[in-house]
C-alpha cells in the first residue's frame, strides 16, 4: 500500500532562502503529511510561491534542510512530486503529445505512454480535445491539461501555485473537482491559494506565511475558527494587503 | 536605351532554349545551397541550442563572436577557404578546390553563424518559458534540447530561411573557391556576374529575376508549411 | 505524426541531395586558368566541345586576369595556363613552374572610347600620340588595374609613348581592378577610354556610346600562350591529359578551329602556332 512506502511525510527545518542579503523565506519547521490536503495562505509577497518551488527543488535553499521519511534518491524524489504552474507551461504540441511528452521525460516507454496519456484523458474528461493544439485551449482548459499532466505521473506529491486564480467560477469549480479526486487517489496536496473560500472548503491543514516566514501551521478549522497570530487574524478579516 | 528594360522574351528564352544549360545552373545553386543549409542546420541547430542553454567559462566570448561572424565578409571566407583547399594549402590533397563542394563548404561557413546566432536567441527565449517545467519534470538544460528545438520548430524555420537567403544570394565565396566553371561550378550568382562582366546586361537581370523568384518559391513554401504546422500545433 | 512526416523528409532530402553528389563525378578532366578575354569572348565555348568529343578529357576552365591565372597555377591548382603576356609567362617559366611555352594565336588590342571623344584621338593610328593626348587632356581613362594581361600591355604602352604614369595620374585615371568587361561597363557608364582586346570587345554586349578610335598599330600586338604545369612541382598535375589539350590547340585541326570562330563575320583570334618567336 502507498501507505507503508510512502516517502512522506516531509520535514522542513530551519529553511532559509536568501538573495542579495534579503531574507525571502524562512521556515523553522513545516510538516507535509501523508494524504492531507495543505493549503499556503499569506498575502502577496509572502512567499508562498518560493516555499512551493523550494520544496520542489526547483529554487536550492541557502540553508537548511528538506528531509523526506524513507531514504530515497534525489530522482526518486523527483519521479514522486509534481508540480503545477500559476501559469501552466503548455508545450506547442497537441494535448495528447503534452502527455507523452512529460512521460517521455519520466522515462515512460513509447506504447505505455500513449496508453497512460489516453487513460488521463479520459479520467479527466480532456479526451475530446486530444488532437488539439495545447496553446489554443482556453484558460481553464489549460490549467485543467497541466493537472492532469503532472497527475498522469502518478505523483504522491502534487504542489499547485494557485490553480484556480484568474478562472471563473465554472473552470474553478471543475479545478476544485480535479484536485477531489487526486486527494481520494491518495496524492498529498499542497497548493497556494488567494481563494480563501476554497481554502475553507478544501483544507486539511493550512500554513500562514507573512514576509516570508511561516508564521503559523494548523488544523484547518483550528485557523479559521480561531487563529493564533494578529497577522492570520488581520488576513482573515481582509485587513492585510494582498 | 532598350538594354535597360527586362525584356520578358529572354527570361522565355532563357528557360526554354538552351535549357539543359540553364536548368544545370539552377539545380546546381539549389544542390550547393540546400545541402549548405542542411548541413549547417544539423550542426547549428543543436549548437546555438546548447550556447543557449550549458553555462561554461567563455560562453559570453563565444556569443559574441558568433554573432561578429554574421557579418563576416563572404569574400574573406572565400578567400580562406580557397587558401585552406589550395593544392599548395593544408587541405590541398583533398582536390576540393574549384568543385561544388568547395562552394558547398564556403556556404556552410558563411551560414553557419547565422543559424547559431538565430537558434540561440529563440531558444534562450523558450527557456525562460519552459525552465521550471523541464526542471519539475527531471530534464535537465542538456536532456531539455531536443524538446526546445521542436518546439521552436516555427521560429527555427525563419532562422533557416535566413540561412538560404544569405546563402543563395551569395557571388564573392563561391566565385573564389568554385572558380565559375562552365557546366561544373557555375552557379546562378556566378553567372549573372560573368553575364554583367559581358555586358549582356539584359541576361544578366534575367537570371537575376528568375533567382529571386526562385527564392521566392521557396519562401513561400516554407512560410505556408510553418503557417499550416504553427496553426495545427498552437500559436508559438 | 507531424514528427514522422518532418523526419521522413528530411531524409529524403538528404537523400536527393546525396544522388546529386554522385552523380557529378566525372571521370576525366583537366583544370585550365585562363583569362577572362577567352572565356568572355566565346572562344572556349567553340574550341572545348571539339576537344572534349575527340578525346573524352572535359576541361574546367577558370578564367582570370592573366596574372591571378598564372598565380592560380604557381599554387598547383590547374592543369594548364593559357594566357596572354609573354614576360610574365616567360618569368612562370624561369620558376620552373611551366615545361614549356607554345604559341597559340594572336589578336590586338584596340582603344576604345566615347563617341564625344573628349581626348580628340578617333581614327588614329599611333597609340602613343592617343595616349599622349588623354594624359595632356586629362581624358578619363579606365584602367585595369589587375595585373591581367591586358592590364600589363596597358602600362607598357603608357611606358612606350614616353608617359610618367605614377607623375601624371589624376582623378582622370581610373583603375578598378576588374575584369575587362567590368571595364567595359565602367568605361561605357563613365564615358571614358580604356584599352580592351578585340575579341572582347567585340562579344560585348554593352557597347553603348563606346566605339573603337584607335586601332592597327603593331604595338596593339597580343599574343596568347599555353604551358603545361610542371609535373615535377605538384604531382597533382595531369600531365597526360594537360599535354594532350595543349597539343591539339597546336594542331591543324585546334587551329582552324581558332581560325574558324567567328561573331557575325569577324574572326577573333588568329592562329599562330608555327610561328616560334611569337
Amino acid at each position: 500500500m502507498r501507505d507503508t512506502t510512502s516517502m512522506l511525510p516531509l520535514i522542513v527545518r530551519d529553511l532559509r532562502l536568501e538573495m542579495d542579503g534579503r531574507i525571502l523565506l524562512d521556515v523553522p519547521l513545516a510538516r507535509i503529511q501523508n494524504r492531507q490536503r495543505n493549503v499556503i495562505l499569506g498575502p502577496n509577497g509572502a512567499g508562498k510561491s518560493l516555499f512551493l518551488k523550494t520544496c520542489h527543488g526547483l529554487i536550492p535553499p541557502t540553508s537548511g534542510r528538506i528531509e523526506y521519511t524513507l531514504p530515497v534518491s534525489t530522482a526518486e524524489v523527483r519521479r514522486k512530486q509534481a508540480m503545477v504552474f500559476q501559469k501552466p507551461v503548455m508545450l506547442r504540441r497537441s494535448v495528447r503529445a503534452n502527455f507523452t511528452h512529460a512521460l517521455a521525460m519520466a522515462g515512460v516507454g513509447w506504447y505505455e505512454r500513449r496508453r497512460i496519456a489516453d487513460e488521463t484523458m479520459a479520467q479527466f474528461g480532456l479526451s475530446g480535445l486530444a488532437d488539439s493544439p495545447a496553446r489554443v485551449l482556453s484558460g481553464g482548459e489549460q490549467q485543467r491539461l497541466a493537472i492532469a499532466r503532472a497527475a498522469s505521473l502518478g505523483p504522491d506529491l502534487l504542489f499547485l501555485d494557485e490553480p484556480t486564480s484568474s478562472l471563473d467560477p465554472t473552470a474553478s469549480r471543475q479545478i476544485e473537482d480535479m484536485l477531489d479526486v487526486l486527494h481520494e487517489r491518495g496524492v498529498t496536496l499542497v497548493l497556494t491559494t488567494h481563494d480563501l473560500g476554497l481554502a475553507r472548503r478544501f483544507a486539511d491543514v493550512i500554513f500562514f506565511f507573512h514576509n516570508g516566514r511561516l508564521i503559523e501551521e494548523s488544523d484547518a478549522e483550528r485557523f479559521f475558527t480561531q487563529p493564533e497570530t494578529e497577522e492570520a487574524k488581520a488576513f482573515l478579516e481582509h485587513r492585510l494587503f494582498w | 536605351m532598350q538594354q535597360d528594360a527586362i525584356p520578358i522574351s529572354s527570361i522565355l528564352s532563357l528557360l526554354t532554349g538552351d535549357g539543359g544549360n540553364f536548368l544545370g545552373i539552377i539545380l546546381l545553386s539549389l544542390q550547393v545551397t540546400i545541402t549548405a543549409v542542411t548541413c549547417a542546420g544539423l550542426v547549428g541547430l543543436p549548437l546555438g541550442a546548447g550556447l543557449a542553454l550549458v553555462r561554461f567559462p567563455g560562453r559570453t566570448v563565444i556569443i559574441v563572436l558568433v554573432n561578429t561572424m554574421m557579418g563576416f565578409p563572404p569574400v574573406v571566407a572565400g578567400l580562406a577557404i580557397f587558401l585552406l583547399l589550395s593544392r599548395s594549402g593544408p587541405l590541398g590533397d583533398l582536390g576540393l578546390l574549384f568543385t561544388p563542394k568547395a562552394m558547398m563548404i564556403a556556404q556552410f561557413v558563411l551560414v553557419l553563424p547565422i543559424i547559431v546566432a538565430l537558434t540561440r536567441q529563440t531558444i534562450e527565449d523558450l527557456w525562460t518559458e519552459y525552465q521550471d517545467h523541464m526542471t519539475s519534470l527531471g530534464a535537465g538544460r542538456l536532456r531539455s534540447i531536443p524538446t526546445l528545438l521542436w518546439d521552436a520548430r516555427f521560429s527555427l524555420v525563419t532562422t533557416l530561411l535566413a540561412g538560404l537567403g544569405r546563402a543563395s544570394a551569395e557571388v564573392g565565396a563561391i566565385l573564389i573557391v568554385g572558380g565559375n566553371i562552365a557546366g561544373f561550378t557555375r552557379t546562378m550568382t556566378t553567372s549573372i556576374a560573368l553575364e554583367t562582366s559581358k555586358g549582356d546586361l539584359p541576361l544578366a537581370m534575367a537570371l537575376g529575376v528568375v533567382l529571386m523568384s526562385l527564392t521566392l518559391i521557396i519562401n513561400s513554401l516554407a512560410f505556408g508549411i510553418s503557417r499550416v504546422g504553427a496553426r495545427f500545433s498552437g500559436k508559438s | 505524426m507531424l514528427r514522422r512526416i518532418f523526419v521522413t523528409a528530411a531524409a529524403s532530402v538528404l537523400v536527393a541531395i546525396g544522388m546529386l553528389s554522385a552523380a557529378e563525378a566525372q571521370d576525366r578532366f583537366i583544370t585550365v586558368a585562363s583569362t577572362t578575354s577567352t572565356q568572355d569572348s566565346g572562344l572556349f565555348d567553340a574550341l572545348l566541345p571539339a576537344f572534349t568529343a575527340k578525346t573524352g578529357i572535359t576541361v574546367k576552365v577558370i578564367a582570370q586576369g592573366t596574372g591571378q591565372a598564372l598565380d592560380t597555377a604557381r599554387r598547383g591548382d590547374a592543369d594548364v595556363v593559357f594566357v596572354h603576356a609573354k614576360a610574365q609567362e616567360l618569368k612562370f617559366l624561369e620558376d620552373r613552374f611551366g615545361v614549356k611555352r607554345y604559341p597559340v594565336m594572336y589578336n590586338d588590342f584596340v582603344v576604345v572610347g566615347p563617341k564625344s571623344d573628349p581626348a580628340g584621338i578617333a581614327g588614329g593610328k599611333d597609340v602613343a600620340v592617343a595616349l599622349k593626348a588623354i594624359a595632356d587632356k586629362k581624358a578619363p581613362f579606365v584602367s585595369r588595374g589587375d595585373k591581367s594581361g591586358t592590364h600589363s600591355a596597358e602600362l607598357k604602352l603608357w611606358k612606350a609613348a614616353d608617359i610618367d604614369l605614377p607623375a601624371v595620374r589624376g582623378e582622370w585615371y581610373r583603375e578598378i581592378g576588374q575584369g575587362m568587361g567590368a571595364t567595359l561597363n565602367t568605361a561605357n557608364a563613365m564615358a571614358a577610354y580604356t584599352l580592351s582586346d578585340r575579341a572582347t570587345w567585340i562579344a560585348f554586349a554593352n557597347k553603348g556610346d563606346l566605339g573603337i578610335v584607335v586601332e592597327g598599330d603593331k604595338k596593339l600586338f597580343n599574343q596568347y600562350g599555353v604551358m603545361l604545369v610542371n609535373p615535377a612541382k605538384f604531382s597533382t598535375v595531369k600531365a597526360d591529359d594537360g599535354q594532350a589539350f595543349i597539343d591539339w590547340l597546336v594542331s591543324p585541326e585546334g587551329q582552324s578551329a581558332i581560325e574558324n570562330y567567328r561573331i557575325g563575320d569577324q574572326q577573333l583570334f588568329f592562329p599562330n602556332a608555327s610561328d616560334p618567336k611569337a
